[in-house]
């Protein structure tokens, strides 16, 4: 089986992030932060270590400022409910995912003023599109880093200057890129960043956050949920500390101790080498790809532009057939249709039929991609 | 015998920066359940050996390190 669907959620995952889930509820069950007796206090150390190592990963100072969510959808929810009021005007690209897309079109029925940049049919993203459209009340930007249907890259950091020039908050989904691009959150000018557990950070689905920069006041963001903290408890309000005002109930704590050795294993194995593997691997499948002269395939189709996600559709056919019969017949796993993003593939002219998308990962080989194209070449021609 | 004295705190994730933070200054720690007479807050507290009292306050305060309030326990072993 070639698995080519690391987009949705890496797999398999790393035997550390599988042994760490089972340790810590077999060693440390207690619940963090509501006794105090050594397995509540074993629980809340790995859970504040994996706070300590996020804010390192993404280069913030202070890890309270990390907000454990259930994953990025969560986090963006958060950041995007938490600060825009009705009379505010928040701007986003034609290239998101409707995790970005639908809270936004429901803020819209409540009163935000919603402005949307179309991108270039590559999917590629003018920054100077962005400082055309910021008005006086532009609250907030939100942006993903690179589109899950196309891995087009955004520019990130030219927007965040236009936007600060501005007096108004950027907000990036790092849903497809984190654990595959070095971060660093204070360089690129991201006030707000959300990211998801299961993907390329390697850890288990059900977990993931939202990371505040370290000079963004918290009292203009309200929580999403409210309830139990374990903090202050004698009061029946919300309280206002971090991480707490954002982390109500009891936490996902094996999700937590699962994307903490995630982390962990990213280092050991180096960012920049995965980025430079996942480069290999993208060329390939886009210079295989372009051999098939009835294959179109979507992006920038540039490695240096985009990350290792490859969206192609083939003349006559169904993007269903194809990727069933890459299943059935060739065990290669993609993804097919509008990957829940259905403005990027209007954007990039594949609506309403979609692509087949094709995402490789830490572990693919070369040796999977030959024979995924090869693969691809016989259910094409037959 | 040693007197202690106590941090508290408001969020179980500040006890434990604080904690780092102390250990790091080679001072000697311990968390605790927060004793009750001083909090109604569930969770746990910081204890420390009284003598580092002056030195971890004015370490606490360089650094701009939260916290709630610092009580002496008094023949109360915890
Ligand atoms: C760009 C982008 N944003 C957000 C998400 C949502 O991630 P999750 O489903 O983990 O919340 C995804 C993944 O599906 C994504 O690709």
């Amino acid at each position: 089986m070639i698995y080519l669907d690391q987009a949705a959620t890496s797999w398999p995952k790393p035997p550390e992030v599988l042994k760490a889930m089972t340790d810590v509820l077999e060693n440390a069950g207690g619940n963090p932060g509501r006794s105090g007796h050594r397995l509540s206090i074993a629980a809340a150390r790995i859970i504040y270590d994996t706070r300590e190592e996020i804010s390192r990963f993404f280069g913030v100072s202070d890890p309270l400022r990390v907000i454990f969510t259930g994953n990025a959808t969560h986090a963006i929810n958060l950041a995007l409910k938490g600060i825009l009021k009705p009379g505010d005007h928040v701007i986003t690209s034609s290239m998101e995912h409707n995790a970005v897309m639908r809270p936004l079109r429901n803020l819209e029925k409540r009163g935000i003023r919603l402005s949307i940049v179309q991108c270039a049919s590559n999917g590629t993203l003018d920054a100077k599109d962005i400082g055309r459209m910021v008005a006086s009340d532009t609250r907030l930007v939100v942006m993903a880093h690179a589109s899950n249907v196309v891995g087009t890259l955004l520019p990130v950091a030219e927007v965040a200057a236009i936007v600060h020039q501005a007096g108004a908050l950027l907000l990036v989904d790092v849903a497809q890129t984190a654990g595959i691009i070095p971060m660093d959150m204070t360089a690129m000018g991201i006030d707000l960043l959300a990211f998801t557990g299961h993907k390329e950070l390697q850890g288990p689905p059900g977990i993931g956050g939202l990371v505040i920069a370290d000079h963004i006041d918290i009292a203009q963001i309200d929580p999403l949920i409210c309830g139990g903290t374990g903090s202050r408890s004698e009061s029946e309000e919300q309280p206002d500390d971090l991480p707490d005002k954002f982390e109500s109930g009891t936490a996902n704590l094996a999700g937590i101790a699962g994307l903490g050795a995630g982390l962990r294993w990213l280092k050991d194995r180096g960012i920049e080498e995965i980025c430079a593997h996942l480069k290999t691997l993208s060329r390939m499948l886009i210079d295989g790809l372009s051999a098939f002269p009835e294959v179109k395939i979507y992006g920038t189709l540039d490695p240096a532009r985009s990350i290792a996600v490859v969206s192609f559709t083939v003349a006559g056919r169904h993007v269903s057939e194809i990727g069933f019969r890459l299943d059935e017949e060739y065990g290669v796993l993609s993804r097919v249709g509008l990957h829940c993003a259905p403005a990027a593939h209007k954007t990039i002219g594949s609506f309403p039929e979609g692509t087949v998308r094709l995402a490789p990962g830490v572990f693919t080989t070369t040796e999977d991609i030959r024979l995924a194209i090869r693969a691809i070449g016989r259910v094409i021609r037959s | 015998m040693t007197l202690h004295g106590v941090i508290l705190f408001h969020t179980t994730s500040s006890v434990l920066r604080a904690e780092k933070r102390l250990i790091k200054e080679g001072f000697a720690t311990r968390l605790v359940p927060t004793p009750r007479q001083f909090s109604s807050d569930c969770g746990i507290a910081l204890r420390f050996d009284w003598n580092d009292h002056e030195r971890i306050t004015s370490m606490l305060g360089e650094e701009k390190v939260e916290f709630d309030a610092i009580h002496f326990l008094d023949a109360n072993p915890v």
